[in-house]
């Protein structure tokens, strides 16, 4: 019924309700991935946190006598909202100093990427690419299921630096433009191994499209376990390119340990130094959605999307026919309550973020530096070939051919990267011709040689 | 009026207000950014071309990277102070500036405009822009032209680290 009146809506409306469908979850979720930061936070250090907001004291008249005295607590739930009033009600203050309209624009430039980003994101399955077969949840995600998906998220995903550059420069504070310069910066670096990284994936399942990934990850783990799903995390491409992606995604979010451009004992707050009430919430709010939405990303293009468990159900229930009827009542529940799976996986990816936070201290500048260039655009680049080449294998050779394919290539980078770091190690060649002088093992060119 | 038309004449007025605000901006952060709108609504126009591989590249190359690191730059040089830096005393130079940009407009529409006014096919072929279409030509067309592309990109990522790093 549902089915057939969304079907018989206008594509405007349909649009709109795609687009609602998308943005009131992550306003609503907003706040309780704040709570849920703050708590979890607190738990890993140790501290209590914020759990008193909330508490309800049930009044001595109360017609329930067994309740009267008692406690209602909702564990610091409502904390959020409280500070949501409060960053409402606190004075909103402008400096002189500041460029105004780009001071003003900033905020709503770091907010639109964040939202925007998940405008390719299916948090329902998609039966098939044809949207007339596709099921039920073709109708309500994603927005758009455009063909170039992945590279949708690459671009709108660049865009979000804009709003924390524009802030720093618009500040007229050099402390905020420190912040800026350090985000455009680390934006740069570590979009490139991001790209490389997803490229990975893009060949190995075949297509840009959101929807297709989560379907290539659907198919027999490795090409040859019928019964497991072929999850992106699980393949040995995958995996490196995963941790590749996973820290960058931590990067482009500006967040602990990466979160350099509001590095508070270094730059005050960085970017967002100047911006008080609802101007700061609104940066705050855009790094929430932006964490929710990259760990839908993560959680589509590595974790199978929106399906619950790496298991296909019904390939078990033909193997064992004895659980076939439990295994096809588990393929609807994993089709019927597709979103909750996908929910839980956003929740997942936060809670990763907030893992971090508390674990790792923030990089130094040339820390972040050399992450970012000399280890994860090497690593992802050298991953990009070795796909190719276990793709080429398996295409000519079958699946067994292909992961021999892949062993020997990955060998031979391994071999590779050994013998690079043995001559890094033992030295240059011509050291004596070009006087270059090694300091704990680093060739450093004594002052005055090679200006020429 | 056409749905279509407004759109398209939406878009390229933004478009061309953004780009002459690049020129016309006294403030360099004011004119990338300017660069920047103009390059973001000039993806939409390759969309509503149906040319999203296209439009996705323009947004993920030059509004997302290449403009990125010219406001860093631009920043870094501290070139955005208060009530711009850049005044130029009055010239012949802007006149000619813009005879000449009238004169290259004129040439390129003359090109344009006739051949796409004969066109009989206002819509192209279903399978244009899409990244399997524009993937299968690259790699088999124009495999040559591609990957002399990318022997010159990367003479020019070992050209720079020539550059940078001459002391080693």
């Amino acid at each position: 019924m549902v089915q057939e009146w969304l079907q018989g809506l206008p594509p405007f409306w349909l649009g709109l309700i795609r687009v609602l469908l998308l943005v009131l979850p992550i306003l609503i979720l907003v706040p309780g991935l704040i709570w849920w930061e703050r708590r979890l936070l607190s738990w890993m250090q140790d501290r209590i946190g914020p759990n008193r907001t909330g508490t309800l004291n049930v009044p001595r008249w109360f017609p329930i006598k067994s309740w009267r005295g008692k406690k209602l607590r909702t564990f610091g739930l409502l904390q959020p909202i409280a500070d949501g009033v409060k960053l409402f009600l606190k004075e909103d203050i402008t400096p002189d100093a500041v460029d105004r309209k780009l001071y003003f624009i900033a905020p709503a430039i770091a907010l639109f990427p964040a939202f925007a980003l998940g405008g390719v994101l299916p948090f329902g399955p998609w039966l098939s690419d044809n949207p007339a077969t596709a099921g039920f949840y073709a109708l309500l995600t994603p927005v758009a299921n455009v063909d170039i998906g992945i590279l949708y998220v690459l671009a709108i995903s660049s865009l979000g630096v804009y709003g924390v550059v524009l802030a720093g420069y618009a500040s007229n504070n050099k402390y905020s433009l420190l912040g800026g310069l350090r985000a455009s910066a680390q934006l740069i670096s570590y979009e490139l191994a991001m790209g490389v990284s997803l490229a990975c994936i893009v060949m190995a399942s075949g297509s840009l499209k959101m929807t297709e990934m989560v379907r290539s990850q659907e198919g027999p783990l490795w090409g040859v376990v019928p019964w497991i799903q072929n999850w992106f995390l699980f393949t040995p491409y995958g995996l490196i390119s995963a941790v590749v992606f996973l820290i960058c995604m931590v990067a482009e979010t500006n967040r602990a340990p990466f979160d350099l451009p509001e590095a508070e004992n270094e730059i005050i707050a960085g970017y967002h130094t100047e911006y008080s009430s609802m101007k700061f919430a609104v940066f705050f709010m855009g790094e929430y959605a932006a964490m929710f939405i990259f760990g839908g990303i993560f959680a589509t293009v590595f974790l199978g999307g929106y399906n619950l468990l790496p298991v296909n159900w019904l390939a078990i229930g033909d193997s064992v026919p004895a659980l076939s009827g439990v295994m096809g009542f588990m393929d609807r529940l994993n089709y019927a309550l597709a979103p909750l799976w996908f929910l839980g996986k956003c929740a997942g990816g936060i809670t990763f973020y907030v893992w971090l936070r508390a674990t790792l201290p923030r990089l130094r500048y040339d820390q972040l530096m050399s992450l970012g260039w000399k280890s994860l655009l090497p690593l992802a680049v050298a991953n990009f070939i070795i796909v190719a080449i276990w793709i080429m294998g398996t295409a000519k050779w079958g699946v067994a051919g292909g992961w021999i394919a892949w062993a020997g290539a990955s060998l031979l980078a391994v071999l590779l990267y050994l013998q690079v770091m043995s001559t890094y190690k033992s030295g240059f060649p011509d050291m004596q011709r070009r006087k270059v002088v090694l300091t704990d093992g680093i060739p450093n060119a004594p002052v005055g040689a090679g200006a020429d | 009026m056409d749905t279509n038309l407004i759109v398209f004449l939406a878009m390229a007025l933004v478009a061309a207000v953004a780009a002459v605000g690049v020129v016309a901006m006294n403030n360099p952060v004011r004119s990338a950014l300017c660069l920047v709108v103009n390059f973001f609504v000039l993806a939409f126009v390759y969309f509503s071309l149906r040319a999203e591989l296209m439009g996705i590249s323009q947004i993920l190359v030059y509004t997302g990277a290449i403009m990125v690191l010219f406001l860093f730059v631009i920043m870094l040089l501290n070139l955005g102070g208060r009530g711009g830096t850049l005044e130029e005393r009055p010239d012949v130079k802007p006149g000619i500036g813009v005879g000449l940009g009238i004169a290259l407009f004129a040439l390129i529409a003359f090109q344009v405009l006739f051949p796409l006014q004969a066109s009989a096919t206002p819509r192209a072929p279903d399978d244009y822009g899409l990244p399997q279409t524009v993937g299968r030509n690259l790699f088999t067309t124009y495999v040559l032209p591609f990957e002399l592309a990318s022997v010159l990109l990367l003479v020019g990522i070992v050209g720079a680290i020539l550059l940078a790093k001459r002391k080693m």
